[in-house]
């Protein structure tokens, strides 16, 4: 031991990100000693029952952020992003908009890693995010705000409207030639939601979207797959397997 | 008030790689070292095994392994005329947090640089004329040679394992190595990677061309490894996820899986996690550190005395620090004078992307410095005369892995969102590569680093300030890189290429590179630099300042190689000079 060693010996609490997974883990089970933050001569710690597993959202298919009009919004608009086609399935049938009621349920909605703190202004574009909406809040001040100009431009509201108007519509929001009341930025909006998403498409199947694979399998993404020796020199050649997630494969999974 | 503790010999400030490498260095020299760092413990069982590792939306997207903003940001703008506000959310550069840093989640890029680019001044102003220095650019010699670094860069590619081909061994170049690099004493230790097609694709049109294609050296193992520390890593898998991410198969070299599992068995050394350094604490004559202040998770603060400083955290994190403490003389841009802050310099990256009609190119086959290069246009490697700048960079294609929800690219002119973008990623995703251009920045007056008048941390302090664009040297030496890399991609056979400059103001938004540098120069005269040749600080003896902060201008290449050769270099010469002269400048200036 050095001179140091067992003085701060911080059996005075788990480091916050195994208290979290401990919780996470055993909900309100009793705290397992963790590992202490003053670390001398004992070889690097491993902790048993405390592998940093994802945050995976609770089950069931219910809304838990967004309120009826929100979600109307959000499936119409999704479903013109990427929409069903002939060569698939498109962002409803992926669970995107799940995904995104998750992710905004949870700590990406809260911007709780973002700096958030004022003064705010609006600044240069190159300084990229400046408003003090987190994304939450965000979806909470633009859909009704975007339901508020749908009516005024064609008297119902966005997820009413035609397949033509709605993409005319959207385009606007893009564009931010549509003007959002309730000091929304239209094209931030517009960016934020875009980029969730393709987030909901893409991301591995354990938060909701990209249900049963859709998306991976769409453009040929094999997930999760932790070889791929095999793969490197096959100049050329189409790879052989079917995606795979953190979770697995459905088809594993189902009994 | 603080609670006083005993003192130790060492302390070190922050523990990713150059705290890790200085800390097993003086703890074999006998010395008690003590590192203190903000973030958590973390390894590659508990907390990026396989059966998580290889999540795109937590690791890259809610940045799972990256320092939280909310705790401390930066401030940015693009020049002194503007207000500078935080950057709110991370996008141009990824700030590493916690044990490992951001050596934790980077791709194993390792490079050293050329022979001139350590003598960036002299060598340019004696080639080209003073006149070929752009107005207001600040640049200087390194103050080291590369023969001095040349057997600290050796060391830390054989505690990588690098993956590689030498292009030059003691002079005698070599073919299918970088002919352009300065000389080195062996081998790497490990032989390059399997390469992909795109690669290949890109290395048969570069060859072609009269270019020098090269394997890109590779902290991503290409075999089973045991390290001079006797610490083993497994082959790399090529699973695509090292950029951004922690390897969860021991294969890409970090401070984890080379040094810590050596230096944690240590009785000498200790590691406190989840602490941070509120500031070095010095002696009344400001010339000699006293140790540091910290806190811990509780909020209970402590003064840890200590008879050595290491600063050891991230470039900014540094000049914050050096700036919190009151150490140095603030630079100020309107003068010239004053040092710390003064050179932040960044990198500049472009891109052409080639889409094929049948190629199939898996691109999610991928490890993190997976692919050719050419150096012919890096650093000065080729004739600058006439061309209106100075330095360059290197252009390859890498082939990191393609994940999707980054990486899904559409040819030019396709819609953004739709049917038609659907259609699109569909169609291009197997059979797209890009070529990328990863260019030097010079330094430059107006470009500096200092504290916020107006935003504050969690406890209360400044953020750090950044006020920094690219200059005419840096868009001109970017667009003729971008050149070079389109005559490359029209040469590989593809069906349409698509052309993506780097135009502009310099933007905090689209993530570019986390190769920040600058701040805490290193040099020759105190007048000019913040430390030695040693990183020792020409203001405090017993400090020493690790990491990318002492570059005075930043070259072509990834900084890593040279962060540690330089940390390498410091240790060497703590362990054979400084402690027989304790509290000495190893310098005299």
């Amino acid at each position: 031991m050095s001179r140091y060693g067992g003085e701060h010996m911080a059996d005075e609490g788990l480091s916050r990100r195994r208290l979290l997974t401990a919780g996470a883990v055993l909900g309100a089970a009793p705290l397992a000693p963790a590992a202490a933050d003053t670390l001398t001569g004992r070889g690097p710690p491993w902790q048993a029952n405390a592998t940093a597993e994802p945050d995976a959202p609770k089950g069931g298919t219910d809304y838990i952020f967004f309120t009826g009009p929100e979600h109307a919004f959000v499936e119409a608009a999704a479903s013109r992003m990427i929409p069903k086609d002939d060569l698939g399935p498109g962002a409803i049938e992926a669970g995107v908009p799940l995904f995104i009621d998750r992710q905004l349920a949870g700590d990406f909605g809260k911007a709780s890693d973002w700096y958030m703190q004022g003064p705010w202004a609006k600044g240069e574009k190159t300084q990229g995010y400046q408003s003090r909406f987190t994304p939450a809040q965000m979806y909470r001040a633009a859909i009704p705000a975007i339901n508020d100009a749908a009516n005024h431009q064609h008297k119902g509201d966005f997820s009413a409207l035609k397949v033509a108007d709605q993409d005319a519509f959207l385009k606007g929001l893009e564009k931010g030639d549509i003007q959002l009341s309730g000091g929304v930025d239209a094209a931030a909006f517009f960016k934020m939601f875009l980029q969730n998403v393709i987030e909901g498409y893409f991301s591995d199947p354990l938060y909701g979207g990209n249900r049963d694979m859709v998306g991976w399998k769409l453009i040929g993404f094999p997930g999760a797959r932790y070889d791929q020796r095999a793969y490197v020199k096959t100049y050329g050649q189409p790879y052989p397997l079917p995606p795979v997630g953190v979770m697995g494969r459905p088809d594993w999974n189902r009994g | 008030m603080a609670t006083k503790l005993p003192k130790t010999d060492v302390v070190v400030i922050g523990f990713g790689w150059t705290g890790a490498i200085i800390a097993q260095e003086l703890t074999d020299a006998g010395l008690n070292v003590l590192a203190i760092e903000r973030g958590q413990w973390r390894d590659t069982a508990n907390d990026f095994p396989t059966t998580v590792a290889q999540d795109e939306l937590r690791y890259y997207w809610r940045h799972g392994l990256f320092q939280k903003l909310q705790h401390d940001t930066i401030s940015i703008r693009n020049n002194s005329a503007q207000t500078a506000l935080p950057m709110r959310k991370l996008g141009s550069f990824l700030l590493g947090s916690g044990v490992g840093g951001a050596g934790v989640h980077w791709n194993g890029q390792v490079w050293r640089f050329l022979p001139s680019d350590l003598q960036a001044k002299s060598h340019n102003t004696d080639r080209y004329g003073a006149s070929a220095l752009q107005a207001d650019m600040t640049i200087q010699d390194y103050g080291v040679t590369y023969s001095e670094l040349e057997p600290h860069y050796d060391k830390f590619e054989y505690i990588c394992g690098v993956s590689g081909k030498a292009g030059n061994l003691n002079g005698a170049i070599q073919t299918g190595g970088d002919v352009f690099e300065g000389p080195r004493a062996r081998e790497y230790p490990n032989p390059p990677l399997d390469m992909p097609y795109a690669p290949m694709l890109f290395a048969k049109a570069a060859g072609e061309m009269g270019r020098h294609p090269f394997p890109h050296p590779a902290a991503n193992m290409s075999r089973a490894y045991t390290n001079p520390l006797g610490v083993r890593m497994g082959p790399c898998t090529y699973c695509g996820f090292c950029e951004k991410y922690g390897c969860g198969n021991y294969s890409k070299a970090t401070a984890q899986t080379t040094i810590l599992p050596v230096l944690m068995k240590k009785p000498n050394f200790t590691l406190k996690t989840e602490t941070e350094v509120l500031k070095i604490n010095l002696a009344p004559d400001g010339k000699t550190a006293t140790g540091v202040t910290y806190i811990d998770p509780s909020g209970a603060t402590f003064e840890q005395p200590a008879d050595m400083v290491i600063l050891a955290s991230y470039i900014t994190n540094n000049v914050r620090m050096l700036l919190l403490s009151g150490i140095g003389k603030p630079y100020d841009p309107n003068t010239g004078e004053g040092i710390i802050g003064k050179n932040y310099a960044y990198q500049i990256t472009s891109s052409v992307n080639v889409f094929y009609d049948k190629q199939i190119l898996n691109p999610f086959v991928g490890a993190g410095a997976l692919g050719m290069i050419i150096n012919d246009f890096n650093g000065d490697n080729f004739d600058h005369s006439g061309l209106g700048f100075i330095g360059g960079g290197y252009i390859g294609t890498l082939q990191t892995g393609a994940r999707p929800i980054e990486t899904h690219l559409t040819p030019e002119g396709s819609p953004t969102w739709g049917s038609g973008w659907k259609k699109a990623v569909a169609q291009n995703y197997l059979k797209t590569t890009s070529i990328s251009t990863h260019g030097a920045v010079m330094s430059h007056k107006g470009n500096y680093l200092d504290l916020d008048p107006t935003y504050r941390d969690v406890y209360g302090r400044p953020l750090l300030r950044m006020t920094f664009d690219f200059t005419d040297n840096e868009h001109k030496m970017s667009d003729y890189l971008t050149d070079r890399a389109t005559e490359i991609a029209k040469a590989m056979g593809g069906r349409e290429i698509k052309v993506n400059k780097r135009a502009g103001s310099w933007d905090v938004v689209p993530y570019q590179t986390t190769h920040n540098t600058g701040g805490a120069i290193m040099g020759t005269d105190p007048s000019t630099s913040a430390t030695n040749k040693y990183l020792q600080s020409w203001d405090v003896a017993n400090l020493f300042i690790l990491g990318a902060s002492a570059f005075p201008q930043n070259p072509g290449y990834n900084p890593t190689g040279t962060v540690a050769a330089l940390a390498y270099h410091a240790a060497d010469a703590i362990k054979g000079q400084y402690l027989k002269a304790v509290g000495k400048q190893m310098v005299q200036a």
